[in-house]
């Protein structure tokens, strides 16, 4: 059998999808047994012209993390899909967004103007901000032009499987390397995970009756580390996420936030994940609801943190 | 020609449908504006549904329950309360004007001030102008 081509690319991340793909190990050994990595730049020196000048449908997978908010990675998505047979969503941020989706919440000026101009390590007299062609003596130079709006991959290409979280864990990633080498590939569209409930699903705290009389910052309180972090005021995403990271941020004292995404069928994870906070409030006095929800400082961000860009609204009206 | 936005009115069935139900019977005049969704309770009423109208072609949604203390099941509408308040700081921060969802109770024997607050709605938001929808922006 010939062997399986595989491309890797990141468009709008962090790079610690990058990292989290070499999480599986020794079990990358596996992988390479039975498929050649024919693109990844994080790793391999391959130009974008030796990508174009592939035949199309040539490579098998196509594992592609980070957003897409400029010229250069929606160009990227669109070659690739071309290329590929399977274009598979890696990492939040390809899935829903991610924190660079959160970029949603201004558009390209106020980016622009934070970036070159106002933030305070900033020094730029001459007010110069970056151009996406130049002029010079031996030519054109030229930048891919940052957009307005953060999209998904899914919003720029169709694609086949997500892999979520940020970064997606080991056991999530090697599950869908796993079926991909043994050519056991579940129905187009799936999520990859395994567990298909919520993070509380995974999570081994204490659950009772949620009544929240004041929402705490992670650093306002030391929490007890047997009980729902939400019973104790601490907004926790794990209500409204997909199980299947084996819930470590709970166990760690730290709240979900929700990086694996909405469950089946939800097409708003922030908006589920806001009504049930809401529910949890324990007041009927509007005056002392608005109060107790003072302490929830950002709604959009803690809501909405990976997927902003794949939510209704899709971004801020500004 | 002017503007003549379209509203969503999600009301309960016991109280603000009732409502509007007695609006009608007495003849009240309101705007032709509101298209009316009836829901068992306004504490079924998910954010969810309210986003989802705006994207859809609504330019503004309105919450009926009845009022509080009057719940048909005791205390759906408070649920109502707490995602009402919480979705307003939400979409405050996404820059949508706050008069554009609102949140408001009519008894069954309110057909007068169900009339009242569709007009001032559809008035506030023919100010206002139609919702831009697909993200507000593009590119």
């Amino acid at each position: 059998m010939a062997k399986l081509k595989v491309a890797l690319y990141w468009a709008a991340s962090c790079g610690g999808c990058d990292i989290g793909f070499l999480e599986i190990g020794e079990k990358l050994l596996k992988l390479i047994e039975v498929a050649d990595v024919v693109f990844w730049p994080v790793a391999m020196d391959v130009k974008y012209k030796d990508v174009e000048a592939m035949p199309d449908r040539s490579i098998d997978v196509c594992i592609f993390n980070g957003a897409i908010r400029s010229s250069e990675q929606e160009h990227l998505a669109k070659i690739l899909r071309e290329k590929s047979k399977v274009m598979i969503a890696y990492g939040a941020c390809a899935y829903g967004g991610g924190i660079p989706g959160l970029a949603n919440m201004y558009n390209r000026e106020m980016i622009m103007e934070r970036a070159y101009l106002e933030t305070p390590s900033t020094i730029n007299p001459g007010k110069i901000m970056p151009q996406t062609s130049y002029q010079s003596p031996e030519g054109e130079l030229t930048l891919p032009k940052l957009f307005d709006t953060v999209k998904t991959l899914s919003q720029t290409v169709k694609v086949e499987y997500i892999i979520p979280g940020c970064p997606p864990e080991e056991r999530t990633t090697w599950m869908a390397l796993e079926a991909l080498i043994e050519g056991k590939l579940p129905p187009v569209g799936t999520v990859i995970t395994d567990n298909i409930k919520a993070v509380c699903d995974d999570c081994p705290r204490k659950r009772d009756v949620k009544k929240v009389k004041k929402f705490y910052r992670t650093y306002e309180i030391i929490s007890d580390p047997e009980i729902c972090l939400l019973e104790q005021g601490i907004i926790c995403a794990g209500i409204a996420t997909r199980g299947g990271c084996g819930s470590p941020c709970p166990q760690a004292n730290m709240p979900c936030t929700g990086c694996y995404g909405p469950v089946n069928d939800v097409i708003d994870q922030g908006a589920h994940f806001m009504n049930a906070v809401a529910s949890v409030i324990d007041s009927n006095e509007p005056e002392e609801i608005e109060k107790i929800l003072e302490d929830v400082r950002d709604p959009a961000g803690t809501f909405y943190r990976y997927n902003l860009p794949d939510s209704i609204l899709r971004r801020a009206r500004v | 020609m002017s503007f003549e936005p379209k509203i969503l009115g999600i009301l309960c069935n016991w109280c603000s449908y009732s409502g509007a139900d007695l609006a009608g019977t007495s003849r009240k005049k309101y705007p032709a504006n509101i298209r009316i969704m009836r829901v068992m309770c306004s504490g079924r009423v998910d954010p969810v549904f309210i986003l989802k109208a705006m994207e859809s072609g609504a330019d503004g949604v309105l919450v009926l329950g009845c009022h509080p203390g009057d719940c048909h099941y005791s205390e759906g509408n408070y649920k109502t309360i707490r995602r009402m308040t919480m979705l307003q700081k939400l979409t405050d921060q996404m820059g949508i004007e706050s008069d554009r969802i609102r949140l408001d109770w009519v008894s069954a024997s309110e057909g007068d001030n169900f009339s009242a607050i569709i007009r001032d709605m559809t008035e506030k938001i023919k100010k206002l102008g139609p919702f831009p929808r697909n993200g507000g922006n593009n590119g």
